[in-house]
């Protein structure tokens, strides 16, 4: 298979970014697409050209490392993946593949396709946690946990952090992340305990990096590589207002 | 034995070691701890949890990781689970049977005093995680689930869905940024550690580099802890993430820590097979899957020709006229046997050329049995993400087809050598989880890293260190202007400068993929006299081209990912060499290490205990000199040492 | 309630529960309406009784109030997103199936919404309550005076104009755009919802839209039929 590929180049933070066009061709069509730009960097390395920078790790779809907005979406046009599981397969011979960085007032640009998405930490360092010190836990089994709740927390904590769903919200709303997280511990009566402090402190952390408010689109939950529900971000609503009621 | 490898283990039972030594060490004052700093490099669940933990006791704590964030460290991608001695079942599980376990599996190569007590905290770590939130799989009752692993006969490994080692790295990170928040730990993220410096002997600090702006940095303290993972992506194709590396360790072998067990690397038997010479990494699937996936393979060639050709279709060959070879070969386990044994086994099967895909290099995972005996629902419950990752990756629908996998390499039970006190032979300078050599003996049991790791950084770490910090309360805040950190830091910047001038021909993942085809062929699941010497010529050879002929583009101040690579290939050239120079040594078949010389009549491997049954350690001396070896002998007062059996 | 409404998700709640007032006024509205279908004259029994009283007047300013606020709150929101969003553009994008057009154009659409209040307003409301206030007993319409409390008499009058029943239709097509996202949105936004009554409500939105738009319809079609029987 070949392709153009479309890609947005920009040599640091402060430099103005531009898109440049590249040729490519003898693709397997079982190539993943971040082993397509391993070749392309290889070639423009060849040609003593400058390679394309951009985030990966696991590939295996579950650092959360990857990113890339492809021809308009989020991790590119399959669904329930993350670039690095995304395959050639999924495109059409001789197609312009459009790659762009998450775009979002948060996640500023590094280099090419690599942002910064040290936000996520911060909003996680205000509050994502339960105030356990290492020692002392009673044991595992003492409190139950109804399979429903273990599993629906499971659900929420399936988030990878890969900030999909605010490069592809239209408003920069980091809401589906904050509530995987928000929502994951709610459900669990270890989490319980710090919950209204948990939401009050991460939504406030959220709203002072700069990300936007939630319209309820539905966009995060569609691009979302793990299928995390906004249904979370409900509970994240319910757990604010009402911690922010009994204030 | 080197006067340096003293191992410390504590004298009486096996039960009471830990306890007796938990009493004897020294601790730390609060009051002292303010003043003492501690540098942790690498987020994985090692360093993650260590490093919460020394933050929580009070410790000034600083965190280095390559990556955007803590939690994007590869322990993430663990899938199948963790094990714990709870006998939550009642299927007469204790401390001392997945002690007997741990140690039977890792080939009898493991220490006795080590592993026993990695047996001991690993219920601990259950609990801990529960705590911090970690959404383990519950029972209809709300009580916690378990599934069984290979290399056991018993139910004791604890798991969120395919997805266990994130949730315990995202509790681990959790604690971290508490920590963090609290200011107790201070986070460098995409830094790298580029050397280690030390100052009279002692383990005082590191250079790191900042791979946003290239800046070269000195960081100082007290004690430092290499939590930085294994070395398995020496062999280019892994399932190691791509910026996972083991150059850090090099680092400070060269700075004299004793690498122990280089050989011992592990091959998991299910792995996505390769696809095609463009592959970048390989996608490891769950052990987890052959508590109800069968392996087999045609019992006839023309089956096996067929479905190369496309003809024929796994799911249409007959019971009958399927070899099921791990329930023949070994029927007390079947196809829970440990990797080493099942990875081994398929390699077998392949060549004998029944491999079933169009490389020959394949074996089918099939899951039909069980979704005729639970139903499709229940399989989709248990392993839904990983037949939904192998359909993505495959195109191949794994509910309808049998998964066809291979082996590949995995993780790496070498590693730097340490003491019961988890300290290398330099003092001050720890090493925990895979980065170090210890608990797992020649093969390690599915489930039992992420135990490791969090045993080390939560429970065992956090006692040991205070024992050498608590001689440190007097020494002052480490100054990084020593010329101790000068000359490191000069070092470290004439090498990049070196790299960057080479300007060469060649990209450096084509050497990479080289010196991992010569890994791989030489020194992968089969090793013989031969091959390890072809092994060490041509990597001799290939290090002399990466320095004559490697081009690295962009420069050194500025994100620069080829940079990074560059850096680390250097150092992978280095464990390339003590790879093969300790399988040369080794010549038994033991874990995963197998020396085609030494196997049974009907291909079993064949250990030798009378002349290896030891630690191999080796002490840097030189790039250009033979790193000289040193032994640890390992004594086996409590179990009785057998050949492993897992046929009856 | 210590700072609720300067949070991202405090904002949101204003708009939830003045958008779910501004609907409820809807709903009595075209119940309201319906009046007139049946019997002109009962419609403008219905605004006599609301007229200048001193409930509907209080009511009205109550409306008028949370009308602000959701238009004033849209556009915070509408300008703090934007900023949220970035400088830098995306070159393409693809909305996934999923997403509803009237979820992603909301701000537009409301704009249209408020557009077409702007026209009716000028139509009815100031020469029905608005005249009674400032004391007029009759204004003309068309070549017409009639009492400010005849409701039927405007609504025959301005839908017997074809233009003005497009116009109409128009505004309630953005309307129902409007409601079938706002209706489950404001659920959302102040908790009321999961997995089991995401899809549930956003079926109900839809009803809900449908229902209140189709009952203003009806009338603005009945008296345009009626227009055309009664010329010919």
């Amino acid at each position: 298979m070949k392709f153009k590929i479309k890609i947005w180049r920009q040599k640091n933070a402060k430099a103005k970014g531009k898109f440049v066009t590249y040729d490519i061709d003898n693709i397997s069509a079982d190539t993943s697409f971040l082993e397509m730009l391993d070749i392309l960097n290889d070639k423009l390395i060849s040609e003593g050209k400058e390679p394309v920078a951009f985030d990966h790790d696991c590939r295996e779809g579950i650092c959360g490392m990857c990113s890339l907005y492809i021809n308009g979406e989020a991790h590119g046009p399959d669904t329930l993946v993350t670039t690095c599981q995304l395959h050639m397969r999924k495109f059409k011979d001789g197609q312009t593949i459009t790659v762009e960085p998450w775009r979002s007032a948060g996640f500023p640009v590094v280099k090419d396709l690599v942002v910064n998405r040290g936000a996520f930490d911060k909003i996680l360092q205000s509050g994502g946690f339960i105030s356990v010190n290492t020692g002392g836990a009673q044991d595992a089994n003492v409190i139950p946990i109804s399979k429903k709740d273990a599993d629906e927390s499971m659900d929420a904590a399936a988030c990878v952090g890969c900030g999909a769903c605010v490069a592809t919200c239209k408003n920069g709303s980091a809401m589906l992340f904050v509530a995987a997280r928000v929502s994951s511990l709610a459900k669990l009566p270890q989490g319980k305990v710090e919950g209204a402090a948990r939401a009050k402190a991460m939504v406030a952390k959220m709203d002072e990096l700069g990300f936007g408010a939630c319209t309820n689109t539905g966009a995060c939950q569609a691009e979302c590589p793990k299928g995390i529900s906004i249904s979370h971000i409900a509970r994240l609503n319910r757990e604010f207002l009402t911690a922010k009621l009994r204030d | 034995m080197s006067e340096k490898l003293i191992s410390k283990i504590p004298e009486g039972t096996l039960a009471e070691k830990w306890t007796n030594h938990k009493a004897a060490i020294k601790v730390v004052s609060p009051a002292n701890k303010r003043k003492l700093d501690i540098i942790v490099v690498g987020t994985g669940l090692g360093g993650a949890s260590a490093a919460a933990t020394l933050g929580e006791l009070g410790y000034n704590v600083k965190i280095f990781c390559i990556s955007d964030s803590p939690r994007r460290a590869h322990s993430i991608a663990a899938q199948g689970g963790i094990n714990a001695a709870k006998n939550y079942q009642n299927d007469n599980d204790s401390v001392w049977r997945l002690f007997y376990d741990t140690i039977k599996g890792g080939d009898y190569r493991a220490r006795e005093a080590n592993v026993y007590r990695l047996a001991q905290v690993s219920n601990g770590i259950i609990d801990q995680c529960v705590a911090q939130g970690v959404p383990f799989a519950r029972d209809y009752g709300g009580q916690l689930d378990n599934r069984s692993f290979g290399g056991a006969q018993v139910s004791r490994t604890f798991y969120a869905r395919g997805q266990t080692g994130q949730q315990l790295l995202l509790g681990a990170y959790a604690s971290l940024n508490r920590q963090i928040a609290k200011g107790s730990v201070k986070s460098f993220s995409r830094h790298e550690m580029l050397d280690l410096v030390l100052v009279n002997g002692k383990a005082r600090g590191i250079i790191a580099r900042n791979l946003v702006t290239g800046e070269i940095e000195r960081h100082g303290a007290h004690a430092v802890v290499l939590a930085t993972g294994g070395y398995g992506n020496v062999y280019f194709l892994s399932t190691n993430a791509m910026n996972s590396n083991g150059s850090a360790a090099i680092q400070c072998y060269r700075k004299g820590a004793f690498f122990g067990n280089p050989c011992f690397a592990q091959i998991h038997p299910t792995c996505i097979p390769k696809h095609g010479d463009q592959q970048s990494k390989l996608t490891l699937m769950s052990e987890s899957l052959r508590n109800d996936g069968r392996i087999w393979v045609p019992k006839k060639l023309e089956d096996v020709k067929r479905l190369k050709a496309g003809t024929l279709k796994a799911s249409h060959i007959p019971e009958s006229e399927r070899d099921y070879y791990l329930e023949r070969r070994y029927p007390a386990f079947g196809n829970l046997v440990p990797r080493d044994v099942a990875s081994r086994a398929a390699k077998e099967r392949c060549d004998a050329g029944y491999g079933v895909n169009n490389t020959g290099l394949a074996v089918f995972l099939d899951f039909s049995s069980a979704i005729q005996r639970l139903g499709k629902k229940v399989i989709e419950q248990r392993y839904g993400n990983l037949f939904q990752m192998y359909e993505k990756i495959t195109d191949v629908n794994p509910y309808e087809e049998p998964m066809m996998i291979y082996p590949a390499i995995h993780y790496t039970m070498g590693g730097i050598w340490v003491d019961y006190n988890l300290m290398t032979t330099v003092p001050g300078l720890y090493a925990i989880g895979e980065a170090n050599f210890s608990d797992h003996g020649g093969n390690r049991l599915g489930a039992s890293a992420l135990m490791q790791g969090l045993a080390d950084g939560y429970f065992i770490l956090p006692y040991t260190i205070g024992d050498y910090l608590s001689a440190e309360i007097q020494s002052p805040k480490v100054d990084t202007g020593l010329p101790e950190f000068a000359e490191a830091e000069k070092a470290v910047q004439e090498k990049i400068n070196r790299l960057m001038n080479i300007k060469g021909k060649r990209t450096v993942d084509s050497i990479h993929k080289e010196l991992g085809n010569i890994m791989w062929e030489y020194a992968g699941m089969a090793r013989n006299a031969n091959g390890l010497k072809i092994a060490l010529e041509e990597i001799e050879k290939l290090k002399n081209e990466f320095w004559k002929n490697v081009y690295v583009s962009g420069t050194t101040d500025e994100f620069n990912q080829e940079l990074e690579k560059a850096l680390r290939l250097a150092d992978n050239f280095e464990i390339a060499r003590l790879i093969v120079l300790d399988a040369q040594n080794r010549f038994e078949s033991c874990g995963g290490h197998l020396r085609e010389e030494m196997q049974t009549e009907d291909g079993e491997a064949k250990r030798d205990d009378e002349k290896f049954m030891y630690v191999s350690t080796w002490e840097y001396k030189g790039e250009n000199a033979l790193p000289e070896q040193h032994k640890e002998p390992l004594k086996y007062e409590f179990v009785k040492v057998a050949t492993r059996n897992y046929k009856d | 309630m210590n700072n609720v409404f300067t949070s991202s998700i405090g904002k949101k709640l204003i708009m939830s529960i003045t958008g779910a007032c501004l609907v409820l006024f809807l709903l009595f509205h075209m119940a309201m309406n319906l009046v007139a279908i049946i019997k002109p004259e009962w419609y403008d029994s219905v605004c006599a009784f609301l007229g200048v009283n001193w409930y509907a007047v209080i009511a009205t300013l109550v409306l008028a109030g949370g009308f602000g606020l959701h238009i004033l709150f849209a556009l915070i929101l509408t300008l703090y997103n934007r900023k949220a969003r970035g400088s830098n553009r995306y070159s393409t994008t693809a909305v996934p199936k999923q997403v509803s057009w009237a979820s992603q154009n909301m701000f537009v659409i409301g704009l249209i919404v408020a557009l077409g209040l702007l026209l009716h307003f000028s139509q009815f409301w100031y020469k029905m309550q608005f005249a009674e206030l400032m004391g007029n007993h009759e204004v003309t319409l068309g070549e017409a005076t009639v009492s400010p409390t005849s409701g039927s008499a405007f609504i025959a009058y301005y839908f017997s104009n074809i233009l003005f029943v497009v116009v109409y239709l128009v505004w309630l097509a953005a309307l129902w755009f409007h409601i079938s996202h706002g209706f489950w949105s404001a659920l959302q936004t102040t908790g009321w919802n999961n997995e089991i009554w995401l899809p549930r409500l956003k079926f109900a939105a839809k009803i809900f839209a449908t229902l209140i738009c189709l009952g203003f319809a009806a009338v603005i079609v009945t008296f345009y039929v009626k227009s055309l029987l009664d010329c010919c």
